[in-house]
């Protein structure tokens, strides 16, 4: 075990496997000579060189496109797209080729290609630079999308995703690359399509990824510290697959969940994860199903409006509250009857 | 600017366009070439027999998909390549075995002439298993990996940044094989062919980029879609070496394909505007009402299987009795690819879940519409937390 950074993990893990498999190469705007916007790139076009680490015009669909033809001949590019906002130029390419060619080929054709890209809000970038719309592609099938929230999961699980014949979209995030953590010092790769209990429980399910698995663990902490109650956590880990067992397993134990979430609450993943639980967990649940999303509107740049729409620990406090105040209440009322 | 031009320089209405491009076919130059046909080799009397024969074998395979696709045996969407056989054959004609293709939903032809058996070609338009796509592309989606026909795409545009890829693939690896990425002429509009001309010619991969210009997107003129109506001089916005050529000709096209060719072999990516015609509606069900009767007549006047035909006759290359043979033969190649298509079964709805990873994965959903995500449970005992 070494403690490191997330950034750190990842640019470790992408060294590694480029030195492992020269199939392995990167591309994408301003990863090379300026060392990627946030810098997981640094160091790399000087070990590697152009290359293995292509600086690309900005040509978000050129780009990407290139590197689903590149895949479909067997090379493995790791495309970076700067944030998970500018992926929607090059939609068409992720959506209707790289998530297709495999399926409607006839199996002719693999893409082995791995599209890492930032989300997140909270850094005051407005409405068009804070969105979190990995659910586009965790709707599509053909597609695999990954959100690891520790840099131990971010290591197995690039490890993964580059390893694997199918496109993966991996989303990180803004506010967790300076995160620390212990990461394994062997390049076992994660089980992608698995979730991780990683809080054992019985009063409640707390259900997030990525930045929200860690503002869930923070609330578990503070509500073991101030209520002495015993939440569980599950970090999604994997949105596409969806480990839906994982869920009913702990829904069926704590009767009660709630699903944080920093993308919009209709139609959004938690509204997955709700469904879900309605359909292995119904007889199990006490209190309905809470789900805590960002404020339905583009994302404003004033701080006061920004912190008031972003879902806080605060807010997932107060649902955690209200649904065990619910189960609660059903229980009081079946003691009176 | 190497941007040569091969065509006349005005290419307003579409038949003056199609009357300039045939005066040019029938230029000096080309005029002492054709005088020579009658004394060519038994090799190239073979050759050109060979060209021909393929045109025909595509005209036949689309006029036999339209009727299946009026009989209903073919679904989706169906567009054929009627029209453009001799810039089909003339362009594929200089690529070798090892190359790649990349095109879009107007295939056909292009399957059939890459060498793939038109057996398998039919097959996929009937969603057969024995299709080159198994059944689960159709019409617009044929790819033959051992052919290296890398699709057959839907998406207007969709083909270009994937061919651009593989070029980059081909030279990251060093290669030597060159990837032909074709399109149409609307298609010149969106923006993935200028990210991709631009990163081609950044990275000088060897690519060649055709335009079929067939003068019409669905129904709308490349003049009212296209800023810059001759299309090839685009390539110069990239510094990337085009030329314009007439699509009507096998042999034109073929020469000026050779040439492109070896431009990307070099490592230079190089754009070809096929001037070329549509015979019928934009799909097997447009009616192409917006055209008018004239220009139907003259399209037919300007047919190149009949007048690749003619020509062959004249010059006494092939005489009446080789063609009958030629259309008999190859009349009875399509019955068979039909019935072969016909007699293919279905794809097993077992395996309509093996294609969506190429890797399994935990927790992959394998369900049938209305199958519940969970088995049903037994319930609670009502007792357990009391
Ligand atoms: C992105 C996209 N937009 C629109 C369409 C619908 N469409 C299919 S073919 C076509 C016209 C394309 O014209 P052109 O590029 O000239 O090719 P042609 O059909 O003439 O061979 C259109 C608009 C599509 N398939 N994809
Ligand atoms: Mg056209």
């Amino acid at each position: 075990m070494t403690t490191m950074t997330f950034r750190q993990a990842l640019q470790d893990t992408l060294r590694a496997e480029m030195l492992r498999d020269e199939n392995v190469f990167l591309l994408g705007e301003e990863i090379g000579v300026f060392e990627g916007s946030y810098k997981i790139t640094a160091g790399l076009l000087a070990e590697f060189g152009e290359k293995r680490v292509r600086d690309t015009p900005i040509a978000e669909e050129g780009f990407t496109g290139a590197a689903i033809g590149a895949a479909m001949l067997g090379l493995r590019p790791v495309v970076e797209i700067m944030t998970i906002n500018f992926s929607l130029l090059a939609l068409d390419q992720i959506v209707n080729h790289a998530a297709k060619i495999y399926g409607m080929f006839g199996g002719q054709a693999k893409v082995p290609l791995v599209i890492r890209t930032p989300g997140g809000g909270g850094q005051q970038l407005g409405a068009t630079h804070s969105q979190n719309i990995e659910l586009y592609y965790a709707f599509v099938p053909g597609l695999k999308v990954v959100a690891p929230s520790t840099p131990a999961d971010a290591k197995s699980l690039l490890i993964a995703a580059i390893r694997d014949d199918d496109p993966v979209l991996f989303l990180e995030n803004l506010a967790l690359y300076n995160t620390k953590g212990d990461v394994p010092d062997d390049d076992t790769p994660a089980e992608i399509g698995r979730a991780a209990v990683t809080r054992a429980g019985r009063d409640l399910t707390l259900i997030g990824y990525s930045r929200m698995a860690h503002v869930a663990a923070q609330v578990a902490d503070q509500l073991a510290a101030s209520d002495g109650l015993d939440i569980e956590v599950i970090d999604l880990r994997s949105l596409r697959p969806l480990d839906r067992p994982t869920i009913i397993e702990s829904v069926k134990k704590t009767h009660a969940a709630v699903v944080v979430e920093d993308d919009w609450l209709t139609y959004g993943i938690g509204a997955e994860v709700a469904a879900t639980i309605s359909d292995g967990a119904f007889d199990y649940l006490d209190a309905p199903v809470r789900r805590v999303a960002m404020a339905e509107v583009p994302l404003p740049y004033s701080k006061s409006l920004e912190t008031a729409a972003l879902p806080s620990v605060d807010d997932v406090i107060n649902a955690v509250h209200q649904t065990l105040d619910a189960v609660g209440r059903r229980h009081q009322k079946v003691g009176h009857d | 600017m190497t941007n040569q031009v091969n065509a006349p320089r005005k290419a307003a209405g579409r038949p003056v366009a199609a009357k300039s491009v045939k005066s040019r076919a029938a230029a000096p130059t080309k005029r002492t070439a054709r005088a020579k046909v009658a004394k060519r080799t038994p090799a190239e009397v073979a050759a050109l027999t060979k060209v021909y024969r393929e045109m025909l074998l595509i005209r036949r395979f689309e006029e036999r998909a339209a009727r299946s696709y009026t009989q209903a045996l073919i679904g989706g969407y169906c567009h054929l390549n009627l029209g453009e056989e001799a810039a089909v054959v003339g362009l594929l004609s200089a690529l070798e075995r090892t190359d790649y293709l990349f095109t879009n939903y107007r295939e056909h032809g292009y399957a059939i002439s890459r060498g793939i058996d038109p057996n398998r070609v039919m097959a996929e338009l009937y969603g057969r298993i024995d299709g080159v796509s198994k059944g689960w592309g159709g019409s617009m989606h044929m790819f033959d990996i051992t052919h290296r026909l890398l699709g057959g795409y839907g998406i207007v545009g969709g083909q270009i940044p994937l061919a651009t890829g593989a070029a980059l693939a081909i030279d990251y690896r060093g290669g030597s094989e060159v990837v032909m990425c074709t399109m149409g002429d609307g298609t010149t509009n969106i923006g993935a062919f200028h990210e991709s001309l631009n990163i081609a010619a950044l990275w000088n991969l060897p690519i060649v980029y055709v335009i079929i210009n067939n003068r019409l997107g669905m129904g709308t003129t490349v003049e009212k879609s296209s800023a810059e109506p001759e299309l090839f001089r685009r390539g110069a916005a990239y510094r990337i070496e085009s030329a314009r050529v007439d699509g009507l000709d096998p042999l034109a096209v073929a020469e000026a394909s050779a040439k492109a060719v070896s431009a990307a072999r070099a490592g230079r990516p190089y754009l070809l505007e096929v001037v070329s015609e549509r015979l019928r509606g934009h799909s097997v069900v447009d009616p192409a009402k917006y055209r008018s009767e004239a220009e139907v007549v003259q399209l037919r006047e300007h047919d190149p299987v009949v007048t690749f035909g003619a020509q062959l006759v004249r010059d006494g290359v092939i005489d009446a009795d080789a063609m009958a043979a030629i259309e008999h033969e190859v009349t009875a190649r399509i019955d068979e690819a039909a019935a072969f298509a016909e007699a293919s079964p279905a794809p097993d709805v077992a395996t309509l879940f093996d294609y969506t990873y190429a890797t399994p994965v935990a927790n992959d959903s394998r369900r049938l519409p209305g199958q519940p995500l969970f088995d049903p449970a037994p319930l609670p005992d009502p007792g357990e937390d009391q």
